[in-house]
């Protein structure tokens, strides 16, 4: 059989589903959130290498170049507000994350 | 050989990114504090207005049509320049009482400000994600500024963690629309769609791009960051949150829907009238329990972007015209409640309760007035500007016709009157409470006489503002 795009648009799918999944499920604590994001943009570059690949144009895959640098700076920025906080409260367990409601 | 892009028509963008890092090396290099990159920042924000209002009105396509400027982008652009501005005015005095005195706060203001520019000018996928991100990325950092406040860096936690979930699903929307139009600029897109017509996979793809857009508009059912971000947020940074980086966001709804997506405007507008209604009604009923004015400042900003995308959802020029305008009189009117609320600042620091304002009248008159006046404003009550916004947006959907959203809208506009009108009742009628320190900072002063000069007789002049969001209007809907 052979591998077409819709085999790599069904990986990034779950992939992307894990994602959200992650976020939304884990009680454990905020760094397992950031790989959670992490993984969503990675299913994203799939998509858009793949769809590259597919249709013979090359803006998917410079999108994807875009996509890992942002991803870089973001996961810098977030990791420093974690910091910042674990100072403050001296836990990153989601659950923790509650001196305001809602 | 490829020929080199004209940079003519970014040259404000230019500017700012140069002058963003000239003003971080100022700030290293001179040790100073944020007072002083403050006046750079307000400086640049004017060098690059002058730029904007001197940049011819035709609209003009470049770097391979992923950048447009054209009078919606400079009307859009000289609104976000304006919402900026005030926001690092109105900081000044709250960052020497509250010990977040660094020089990088409003190098990082005119960075976000940057990315709300690019926003506004984004005409593809690329360019959109960029803007947003340069955007978003900045907003992040300011949200947890206040680095020794556990509120503000839980905040900033809250907004990291939800915006990053918001710009992945933006993203895979891309990812999908890209795919299955085969192009990222989007007037290519909305030529693919005209001829082919709609596709699901296109159509799952805008539902990933809006969800990702209401996030930062924070319309519901995306809205579960904003009251604590708002809460947590430091005040300045509250209202540079309620104000520029919502215009620039609707902005980019305005320019996605209308430029890629007019083909399929029935599927899009379902999404929109429903987004609206969930907006007004939750922003309505879930204010009248806060008992903190940032929060209830929330749920207001949610309610009111409800009532900005009626005019969207009618989908006629007017009611485009209409969200201009109310985009324009709500940043105005925010502005100036947050000025009210930076004044309520005891001896040991700003507090932020509602119950603190009680007696308000008996201490201080005048600010009491401003304070009861911009709250009417946002109630709508006329003859303030508060009420145009909502005309203009609700005559245009029932022009539409679409009454039931209309109804709802006025409807809840009814209920959010009831907690604007309880600080009022609150401010007038209640035991006066331990006065503030007065008189108001200087800057501060300045900033909500403006804006309430602006809301008090907005209905005397309102021509210039009617005729520039026609104009705009104009460019983006040809």
């Amino acid at each position: 059989m052979a591998i077409g795009l819709a085999h790599y648009l069904t990986v990034a799918a779950i992939l992307f589903t894990l994602g959200i999944f992650g976020i939304f499920l884990n009680r454990k604590n905020v760094i397992v959130i950031l790989m959670s994001i992490e993984l969503m943009l990675l299913a994203v570059n799939i998509n858009l290498v793949a769809f590259s690949t597919h249709m013979g144009d090359l803006a998917g895959q410079v999108f994807a170049l875009f996509v890992l640098t942002v991803a870089a700076g973001e996961a810098a920025i977030g990791l420093a507000i974690l910091v910042i906080y674990f100072r403050n409260r001296g836990s990153i367990a989601v659950e923790d994350i509650n001196m305001m409601k809602g | 050989m490829t020929n080199v892009p004209d940079f003519l028509p970014a040259l404000p963008e230019i500017l700012m990114a140069a002058g963003a890092m000239a003003l971080l090396m100022w700030g290293v290099f001179r040790q100073c504090d944020a007072r002083e990159t403050g006046i750079g920042a307000i400086g640049l924000f004017v060098l690059v207005g002058a730029l904007l209002l001197i940049e011819p009105n035709e609209a003009v396509q470049t770097f391979g049509g992923m950048f447009v400027v054209d009078s919606f982008t400079k009307f859009m652009k000289l609104l976000i320049l304006i919402a900026a501005a005030a926001a690092i005015i109105m900081s000044f005095g709250f960052i020497r009482h509250e010990k977040m005195n660094r020089f990088e706060f409003p190098v990082l203001i005119v960075l976000a400000t940057l990315g709300m520019f690019m926003m506004v000018s984004a005409n593809g996928l690329i360019a959109l994600y960029m803007g947003l991100e340069l955007q978003s990325l900045a907003l992040y950092v300011i949200a947890a500024f206040h680095r020794e406040n556990a509120r503000s860096t839980e905040a900033g936690l809250k907004y990291f963690v939800l915006g990053a979930l918001a710009s992945g699903m933006l993203l895979y929307g891309a990812s999908l629309v890209y795919g299955f139009t085969g192009s990222v600029q989007f007037t290519a897109i909305s030529g693919v769609l005209t001829a082919e017509g709609p596709n699901i996979g296109v159509i799952f793809g805008i539902v990933f791009i809006l969800a990702g857009l209401a996030f930062k508009i924070s319309a519901v059912p995306f809205h579960m960051w904003t009251p604590d971000v708002y809460e947590g947020a430091p005040t300045p940074v509250t209202a540079f949150f309620g104000g520029a980086p919502k215009v620039a966001a609707m902005a980019l709804i305005l320019r996605v829907l209308f430029g890629a997506f007019p083909a399929l405007e029935d599927q899009w507008q379902q999404i929109i009238v429903f987004v609206s209604i969930a907006s007004m009604v939750l922003g309505a009923f879930a204010a009248i329990a806060q008992t903190n004015i940032k929060r209830l400042m929330a749920y207001s900003s949610i309610s009111h972007m409800g009532f900005a995308l009626v005019g969207l959802a009618a989908g006629t020029p007017e009611g485009v015209r209409g969200v201009l305008i109310y985009l324009v009189i709500y940043v105005v009117m925010n502005v100036g409640v947050f000025c009210c609320i930076l004044a309520m600042r005891r001896k040991e620091g700003y507090v932020e309760s509602i119950s603190d304002l009680s007696g308000l009248s008996t201490n201080q008159p005048m600010l009491a007035f401003l304070f009861a006046m911009l709250m009417f404003s946002l109630a709508g009550v006329p003859p303030l500007a508060g009420f145009f916004g909502k005309f203009y947006v609700f005559m245009a959907a029932i022009e539409a016709g679409l009454y039931p959203l209309a109804v709802i809208g006025v409807l809840s506009s009814v209920i959010g009157a009831f907690y604007y009108l309880r600080i009022v009742k609150i401010m007038y009628f209640d035991e006066a409470a331990e006065p503030f320190v007065q008189p108001l900072p200087g800057e501060l002063a300045a900033v909500l006489g403006v804006c309430s000069v602006f809301t008090l007789l907005f209905f005397v002049y309102p021509a210039p503002l009617i005729l520039g969001a026609q104009t705009a209007v104009g460019a983006l809907l040809p």
